[in-house]
């Protein structure tokens, strides 16, 4: 027996989902729903416990080793000094991920057996949506980029698929492939800034890469050296995965798919693989100005754009998808002002919430007999009670009311962009403001939802839409979501009574390089001044303060606007419409990407490459020899006569021929023939 | 003693008229006397070298080609009496049935 039996063999954990997808996948077609659902839920289950053991084992061996699991278990490619291998590594980043992934996902499992209950393909989903876990499962394990490109892809594919899972509705196939066409311009540039790392360290694993790098100095803001460029590349494929500007256009398109889909990978866990991949990258971050500068304008941009457009949208699913776009842009801002842990700490609470807000929305939509307008809802809370509640507590949490989780995790990051430590004050400042406006604008937006969905007059027709509450398969997990939405922010909880960040000081080993010389795990901590840790307390309460002043107010106007003075919101429309219709038509970015990107590719496609090339080109040349062949057949056919006497002529002419080439060939220097001499 | 290249040359003429023969007659019973008429050329320059080195080898060929030819002879002339019974010629330009 091993001291560790799970974390030695750790691809236990990605493999039991991808046995749940193989099974349910080729013959789940046969079998009745209840065997379906044990086949997914089982396995996902299963490795949400192993997750749990191997956390367990891997904290008795962090306790021991103070370092990170690794562990290889077959070199998968190599070649020359090339290796890349099938190596899962374990440490605290590892862990949150690990566990958000499959403890949400399996949540999510759960409901959707309540969801999809009435749908065609039932199996098919659930084998998606376990190919989906063991995919990402890999991502967040693997110990090199290369194998995490393979989980980066796959869950790609996974989220294709799914988007795509009504596959007959033209919308919904559509919405598929430009998810996986807008990933991959982001993957391109993932690509080549591992090619860029290898070249520069030639190696691609994370714990000898990170090693290597990091001794190099710093590059400076505008210096434009390896990290720099390798960093904006990969930056570039997190920006397409975790649909941030200028590739987020994908996100909200992806909301054709089902629900659970939508909270799952479109929320909680894929659309994070960008920021886990900045974290965990963040020793080549830190060594660029240039690139954490860029990370945490991106991140701070598109916050607050994608904030704007959530402000009138009307379908329930597309406001939840502008306020995913959101918050990913706020966990880059954490990342690009230096502060990861906190973006970790805000993936992981808006995997509670964000997660929860979907499935609530999906518990709506199945409510309403599949209606996701909220222009038709109104007045739900009293028939779908638990709905409500679950709801109401995960629009409190995005919002940031204390002490609801993303209260601490936004907090957090808004502190962090205020005193910015790479960027500077005045960058620090105006990321600050824009982080606050965006607090603002979440605040009126979830409300503006909520209140619309549940409050004021019903705006539907009761005679056709019978409205019920969902089946308690469905309510479990919101339930335990919503649990998680309230207390998942406590680690930080001490932070306000001069405590410790909990979280911040779980991820240290991770995050922190003073972490690794002994006297720091000691407690000596180099940042310990008592005079600075005293101005930062009353900094930290006061920032908090206004945040939850901002939410508030956000609160405010939108209960001002659509309980209060329900033709208000119409009239402000009206009297702004060229802002309004801007924003409800999403700044005409796609309109704009197809004018600028869709139809020239589109012409160039169709006239040089299909009409030019592919048609007058390869098909000509191929077409052309096959019509000089038979042209020249033709002509060769008239020798076959028929008559005896000309093919006897043939035979003599070659015979004379043999004849000339053995005796007169001007290379055959010995005779060919032996017995002549 | 009659020096080789006679024979040899003489092998040549025969052979000569043989292939000049086999081409420019139409009578099948003649084009297969023009393919005897070759191949008792080659015999008679197999002998010839046979002679002229002193081996026994190009007589050795001689009969073989003599006994092919009479095997041959038996099959053709089979050929031609069903062409003749067929088709009632004798004229190989009539007899083209084998062209596309």
């Amino acid at each position: 027996m091993p001291t560790y039996p799970i974390l030695e063999y750790l691809w236990i954990v990605p493999l039991l989902p991808l046995l749940g997808s193989a099974v349910n996948g080729l013959f789940g077609a046969k079998w009745p729903n209840k065997i379906v659902n044990l086949a997914a839920i089982g396995s996902t289950g299963l490795s949400f416990l192993g997750a749990l053991e191997a956390v367990r084992e891997f904290f008795d061996y962090f306790a021991q080793k103070h370092q990170a699991f690794h562990k290889i278990f077959f070199a998968w490619i190599a070649a020359g000094n090339f290796r890349a291998g099938f190596d899962l590594q374990m440490d605290q980043l590892t862990v949150v991920m690990v566990l958000v992934v499959t403890g949400v996902g399996w949540l999510i499992h759960i409901y959707a057996t309540g969801y999809m209950a009435h749908e065609g393909g039932y199996y098919r989903f659930f084998s998606y949506l376990n190919l989906f876990m063991f995919f990402m499962l890999i991502l967040v394990l693997a110990a090199n980029y290369v194998l995490l490109f393979v989980g980066w892809e796959g869950v790609g594919l996974s989220s294709y698929l799914l988007i795509g899972f009504y596959f007959l509705k033209k919308s919904a196939s559509d919405a598929g492939k430009k998810a996986f066409i807008v990933n991959r311009i982001g993957d391109f540039g993932f690509m080549l800034g591992m090619f860029l790392l290898f070249k520069r360290f030639e190696t691609l694993d994370f714990v000898q890469l990170f090693a290597k790098a990091d001794p190099w100095p710093a590059e400076t803001m505008g210096h434009l050296g390896t990290f720099t460029i390798a960093c904006l590349l990969l930056f570039m494929g997190a920006c397409g995965k975790s649909a941030q500007l200028p590739l987020y256009v994908w996100l909200p398109d992806a909301m054709e798919g089902p629900t659970p889909v939508s909270a799952l990978i479109h929320a909680a866990t894929m659309v994070t693989a960008g920021v886990y991949v900045v974290a965990r990258s963040h020793i080549l971050f830190a060594h660029s100005e240039t690139a954490m500068l860029a990370v945490a304008i991106v991140g701070c941009a598109t916050a607050f754009f994608a904030a704007t457009i959530g402000l009138v949208q009307t379908d329930i699913k597309r406001v939840l998808a502008y306020s995913t776009v959101s918050q990913l842009g706020y966990m880059f801002l954490a990342c690009g002002v230096g502060a990861f842990s906190a973006g970790i700490f805000h993936l992981m609470t808006h995997a509670f919430f964000k997660a929860l807000l979907f499935l609530a929305a999906g518990s709506v939509i199945h409510a309403m007999g599949g209606e996701q307008d909220m222009d038709r809802m109104g007045g739900l809370s009293k028939k779908i009670r638990w709905t409500y509640v679950t709801m109401l507590t995960a629009t409190l949490a995005i919002a940031g009311f204390p002490p609801f989780a993303g209260f601490f995790s936004k907090d957090s990051i808004l502190l962090s962009a205020f005193q910015d430590e790479y960027g500077g004050r005045k960058v620090g400042y105006t990321l600050y403001a824009f982080g606050l406006a965006t607090a603002l604008l979440t605040a009126f937006y979830m409300f503006r939802l909520i209140f619309l969905t549940f409050k004021g007059k019903q705006r539907y027709d009761e005679h056709q839409v019978h409205v019920h509450e969902s089946p308690w398969s469905m309510l479990g997990p919101l339930v335990i979501l919503a649990v998680l939405s309230f207390a998942g922010g406590w680690f930080a909880l001490p932070a306000f009574f001069r405590g410790p960040d909990y979280f911040a000081k779980f991820l240290e080993p991770v995050f922190n390089p003073n972490y690794r010389s002994a006297g720091f795990r000691d407690g000596s901590n180099l940042f310990s001044l008592p005079q600075a840790e005293e101005g930062l307390h009353s900094l930290e309460l006061i920032l908090a303060a206004v945040a939850v002043g901002i939410a508030l107010t956000g609160l405010g106007v939108a209960y001002w606007l659509y309980l209060k003075r329900p033709g208000k919101a119409d009239g402000l429309a009206h009297s702004l419409k060229p802002a309004y219709t801007t924003l409800l038509n999403k700044y005409y970015v796609d309109e704009l990407y197809a004018a600028a990107v869709v139809r020239p590719l589109l012409w160039i496609s169709t006239n040089v490459l299909w009409k030019a090339t592919d048609v007058a080109g390869i098909d000509g040349a191929v077409n052309g020899i096959a019509a000089g062949a038979t042209s020249i057949g033709d002509g060769l056919r008239h020798t076959q006569s028929g008559n005896t006497r000309s093919y006897a002529v043939w035979v003599v002419v070659g015979a004379i021929v043999i004849i000339a080439v053995i005796f007169f060939w001007p290379a055959s220097g010995k005779p060919v023939l032996g017995m002549v001499h | 003693m009659v020096p080789t290249n006679y024979y040899v040359v003489l092998s040549a003429i025969l052979f000569g008229l043989g292939v000049f023969a086999f081409i420019f007659k139409r009578n099948v019973i003649t084009i297969f006397m023009s393919i005897e008429l070759m191949l008792n050329a080659v015999n008679l320059a197999f002998v010839a070298f046979s002679q002229a080195l002193g081996k026994l080898d190009g007589q050795v060929f001689v009969l073989f080609v003599i006994v092919v030819a009479a095997a041959e002879a038996a099959v053709g002339l089979g050929i031609i009496i069903l062409i003749a019974r067929n088709r009632q010629t004798l004229n190989v330009e009539r007899v083209d049935l084998l062209k596309l």
